[in-house]
């Protein structure tokens, strides 16, 4: 049945559309494929296959009378991040115990109510901080991709790496995916998929487990650039119950994918060429700019003069808002409760257990920082820094269309490489949390394999809401790249 | 009207209080939280009501659940703008909410989404009336929208506790004054004037039984002078140490809790010490307030602006139609009740206490003489409602009786001390005036024939009275009660009165 799991997501519609196979087909070909591989890749936590199947049912009783939506018949991953009624649902924190929502994500309703199947909750750090998929509750995911002559097990990157994983070994056709600094485009690129992260405020954050409310936004991880377009597309739109939502019409991306970009202005920061970067990252980054030339692209080197500065910035504002976001974990009302002797106790008790070591830490640095006689030294700071690295942005726009940039620093590495340098670790964000600061939108496209045979990708940055234009330019260069490669499957 | 800056000589001596080491005085600074008369939460859709069953007036954003987002409440904010209007502050066209984080069972998402440095509503002042009817002016110096918490209950079991989070999300305004207060009575003659203010605009239902008005109160002691400097140089050095005092909710409570706290702290300083800056509880059965948490325990709120809301903005033509929206203010009634009416200061305070009071006499003084039916309204109905523990809303004696027995004084029917028992007819049920007066036969007599008569009988059964009263014109009140009771309180006194004066001669 790997015909059926191996396709984008555009061809499993058309397929759909045409009746060359039913939604349950599909949707149990990725069942097989799911219970093959995933006692090997932890991507998924909870399979949810009666549901599956059921749903798959529905959606071809639809697709048969030439009814259905968008994604009508379409199995999808979903993150454990998003709530999804009376389906367990942990940010793969121990502190959420079994909690079950009684409402479901607004991201996830309209992936519903476009006619998606869901087959799963996936892996992911908890509460989505980390960048290797190693601080989940549920133990880390496993890249299908493996370096040339190598076994070692390797990281799919992070938070989202459940999604990235499930997506590159054909476990499900897409996957949610959220991102407060990274989290969608960092594993895309270690997986050799396509990530976007939308301009804040165009995907609702109703239901969605709050990691760094100012930063959240939810996006896809897809096999292609079209099929991000269409993901990105049913998730998208106003939501009353976000007072962040923006209240602007979603665009018809798929249509903007395979667009000429001829006249595009690239704009190029010397600033991401940072010390100590390999030279295939360079390389790679040299590889695009050619590419998008030879598409009529103008190629323009510009300045972000303070992106030196997003990186502590970002490990500032995000745990202040973490700190306060997952108070709300206290054992009294719902999730995991140790007891104790008294309300502190139990307090106590609850979190020392139920959070991890690195949500931990970022709890801790948030505290201190917004802290009496730290706030101004470190949060106030951070934001006035965070509207300088924003002001860099609009600077550039009056002279690009979109920002050319690598999205990772590196290739995926090994599993339990960085997860005891918190710093090496942080450091993978370092060409993604510029968008989030900036509230911008960004997408990862796979762009060519690195010396070691792992993917790599490179990451276009939007201008606010222009989403159409970053989808056309990342069609052109998954074009130029015809990168076809995909992980052994040796599972 | 004048407005008071600092005190008279003799208002300030009134309020100094004398200690071993010489004279003090009191300053009272109030944290009032007002709940927002509105029928859903500031973040949440759910229902705010009084006397439902634990946790059922409870949304998905109440209890935070994951994922869950406040959305504002627009009627809280124009209840807040129609507040701060009333207050006669300034409006703060752009305002945020911040977080104020702490750890409690009754605060479910671990914060209070509150407002810090930026404010709905500015400065604004509050014109107060002593008891002695004098005026002072209390400056406010903001009012913020803020969440309340839920509640905890202990008595439920002898290990655990329960929580009812009914409460939690309600909006509440807290309103912030400057400490402008010298005493008990000026504290609680300030707490009284605003719930009468938030009445009229309806933004609080001022109950403070159910909690719906609670206060905060900050005092210290100084030395007499020390306030003015503070007036005139807007430094708080040369005030004492304040301390807060919680848990007072009643004018009761407040009066006790200032007198004992400015007590406390005056003997502490007599004795050679030093006042903590502290917050303290009043304890209502022992009369005393005692220490919560010092400074150095104070929480460290963590106050950081709430990024799933927007800044609040509020736009001009807004803030134009809440304006216009707005009712009479008590300020304005009782200047107009003084003006229009030509009544007292006392009586039109009194008329404009309650809006429904103040409607009551206007319906009934249309057409009458304002100042009587002001007298009968106060004097008599209210007295009355009060000892029956009834509300002017559900008064036996609807305007339209007293406007009816004024009309039945005014015109001569009947005389002031017969009104009074047709009041009391009237009271029990047993109709209108006019069908009181008629059914008891209460008519004046004005016939001069009948007075005349009544009284030459009286003068001829007391010649020596006759005589004796034109040397003492004042033994005229003897005659005058012989009239009356002679026609059974019927006659009308100024005839009585100009008849009996003729007949003797005086």
């Amino acid at each position: 049945m790997s015909a059926l799991t191996n396709i984008t997501l555009k061809a499993a519609l058309d397929g759909l559309k045409s009746k060359a196979f039913t939604s349950e087909e599909l949707t149990r070909a990725h069942v097989e494929a799911i219970e093959k591989a995933n006692p090997h890749l932890n991507a998924y936590v909870l399979p949810t296959f009666e549901r599956a199947v059921e749903m798959a049912k529905a959606s071809d009783a639809k697709l048969a009378k030439g009814e259905g939506g968008d994604l009508e018949g379409a199995p999808l991953g979903i993150k454990d991040l998003f709530c999804t009624e009376g389906v367990r649902t942990t940010a793969c924190s121990n502190i959420l115990g079994e909690f079950t929502p009684t409402y479901e994500s607004t991201v996830t309703a309209n992936l519903w109510r476009d006619g998606a199947v869901m087959l799963g909750k996936l892996n992911m750090d908890e509460f989505a901080m980390g960048s290797s998929n190693e601080t989940s509750r549920f133990g880390p995911v496993v890249n299908p991709w493996k370096a040339k002559g190598s076994n070692a097990a390797l990281t799919p990157g992070g938070s989202s790496g459940g999604s990235a994983s499930a997506v590159a070994a054909d476990l499900c056709l897409g996957a949610t995916a959220s991102d407060t600094g990274g989290s969608i485009r960092q594993p895309a690129a270690f997986t050799g998929t396509v990530g976007i992260k939308p301009t804040y405020g165009r995907a609702s954050r109703w239901g969605i487990v709050a990691f760094a409310s100012s930063l959240d936004q939810a996006g896809p991880i897809a096999k292609s650039v079209e099929d991000a377009a269409i993901l990105l597309k049913s998730m998208c739109g106003h939501d009353a119950k976000d007072s962040t939502s923006l209240d602007v019409p979603t665009p018809d991306w798929p249509s903007f994918v395979g667009k000429s970009v001829k006249g595009l202005r690239i704009g190029v920061p010397k600033e991401y060429r940072v010390d100590g970067m390999p030279e295939e990252i360079e390389a790679l980054w040299r590889q695009g700019i050619a590419w998008l030339k030879d598409a009529g692209c103008e190629i323009v080197d510009i300045s972000l003069p303070h992106t030196k500065y997003a990186l502590p910035t970002y490990y500032i504002v995000a745990p202040a808002e973490a700190s306060s976001n997952l108070a709300r974990y206290d054992g009294v009302r719902y999730g995991k409760r140790a007891e104790g002797k008294n309300l502190i106790e139990l307090y106590e008790n609850t979190r020392a257990e139920g959070f991890g070591n690195e949500v931990k830490r970022r709890v801790l640095i948030g505290t201190y920082v917004l802290s009496a006689g730290y706030y101004d030294a470190y949060y106030v700071k951070a934001l006035k820094v965070r509207r300088r690295i924003a002001q860099d942005f609009d600077q550039a726009w009056t002279k690009v269309d979109a920002i050319l940039t690598p999205s990772t620093p590196s290739g995926a590495f090994a599993l339990g490489d960085k997860s005891a340098d918190p710093v090496a670790m942080y450091l993978n964000d370092i060409f993604t949390v510029t968008a989030n600061l900036a509230g911008l939108p960004g997408i990862s496209v796979p762009a060519g394999l690195g010396a070691d045979g792992l993917p790599l990708g490179l990451q276009l940055i939007g201008k606010p809401l222009d989403e159409s234009t970053i989808f056309s330019l990342a069609g052109a260069l998954e074009q130029a790249a015809a990168f076809k490669a995909k992980p052994e499957k040796w599972w | 009207m004048r407005r008071r800056m600092t005190d008279t000589v003799a208002e300030r001596e009134s309020k100094q209080i004398q200690g071993r080491t010489g004279l003090w005085e009191i300053v009272i600074g109030l944290e009032v939280h007002a709940q927002v008369s509105s029928k859903s939460k500031l973040f949440s859709g759910a229902a705010v009501g009084f006397g439902a069953g634990p946790n059922e007036q409870v949304s998905l954003v109440d209890a935070a659940m994951p994922g869950m987002l406040p959305v504002l409440n627009r009627f809280c904010v124009e209840q807040a703008v129609r507040t701060g209007l009333g207050l006669k502050a300034q409006i703060n066209r752009k305002s945020r909410f911040a977080r104020k984080n702490y750890f409690y069972a009754d605060l479910p998402q671990g914060y209070q989404i509150s407002q810090f440095d930026e404010p709905i509503v500015g400065e604004g002042e509050v014109e107060v009336e002593r008891e002695d009817g004098s005026f002072f002016t209390v400056r406010i110096e903001r009012l913020h929208l803020e969440q309340d918490a839920g509640k905890l209950i202990h008595d439920l079991s002898p290990t655990e506790s329960f929580v009812d989070l009914n409460r939690a999300g309600t909006a509440l305004m807290e309103i912030v004054s400057r400490p402008d207060m010298r005493s008990a009575e000026e504290a609680t003659a300030y707490v009284q004037k605003l719930r009468t203010i938030l009445i009229y605009l309806g933004t609080c239902d001022g109950d403070m039984e159910k909690g719906n008005l609670r206060a905060d109160v900050n005092v210290s002691v100084c030395r007499p002078g020390d306030y003015e400097k503070y007036r005139e140089t807007g430094s708080f050095k040369h005030l004492g140490t304040r301390c807060e005092i919680k848990n007072v909710n009643s004018f009761r409570f407040m009066r006790a809790a200032v007198e004992y706290e400015a007590r406390r702290q005056i003997e502490i300083i007599e004795d050679g010490g030093k006042v903590l800056q502290e917050t303290r509880l009043f304890d209502p059965t022992k009369g005393e307030t005692r220490s919560m948490r010092s400074k150095e325990e104070a929480h460290d709120y963590r106050y950081f602006p709430d990024p799933d809301l927007l800044p609040l903005v509020v736009e001009d033509a807004w803030i134009e139609e809440i304006k216009k929206s707005l009712p009479e203010l008590p300020d304005d009634k009782r200047r107009r009740f003084m003006s229009q009416y030509g009544l007292s200061s006392y009586d039109a305070n009194v008329l404009i206490s309650e809006q429904a009071r103040a409607d009551f006499y206007e319906k009934a003084a249309v057409g009458r003489d304002a100042k009587l039916v002001a007298n009968w309204t106060t004097n008599e109905l209210l007295a009355r409602l009060t000892k029956d523990g009834h509300d002017i809303e559900d008064s036996p004696v609807p305007p339209e009786h007293i406007a009816e027995l004024v009309a039945l004084i005014e015109d001569g029917t009947i005389s002031s001390k017969i009104a009074k028992q047709v009041f009391d007819y009237v009271w029990a049920g047993e109709g209108s005036p006019k069908a009181v007066v008629e059914k008891h036969g209460l008519v004046q007599v004005t016939d001069t024939g009948a007075i005349e008569a009544a009284i030459d009988q009286i003068m001829a059964a007391n010649p020596d009275k006759v005589e004796a009263v034109k040397d003492k014109p004042q033994a005229l009140g003897w005659f005058v009660g012989q009239v009356m009771k002679a026609t059974g309180g019927k006659a009308n006194p100024a005839a009585v009165n100009d008849i009996l004066k003729a007949k003797l001669g005086v």
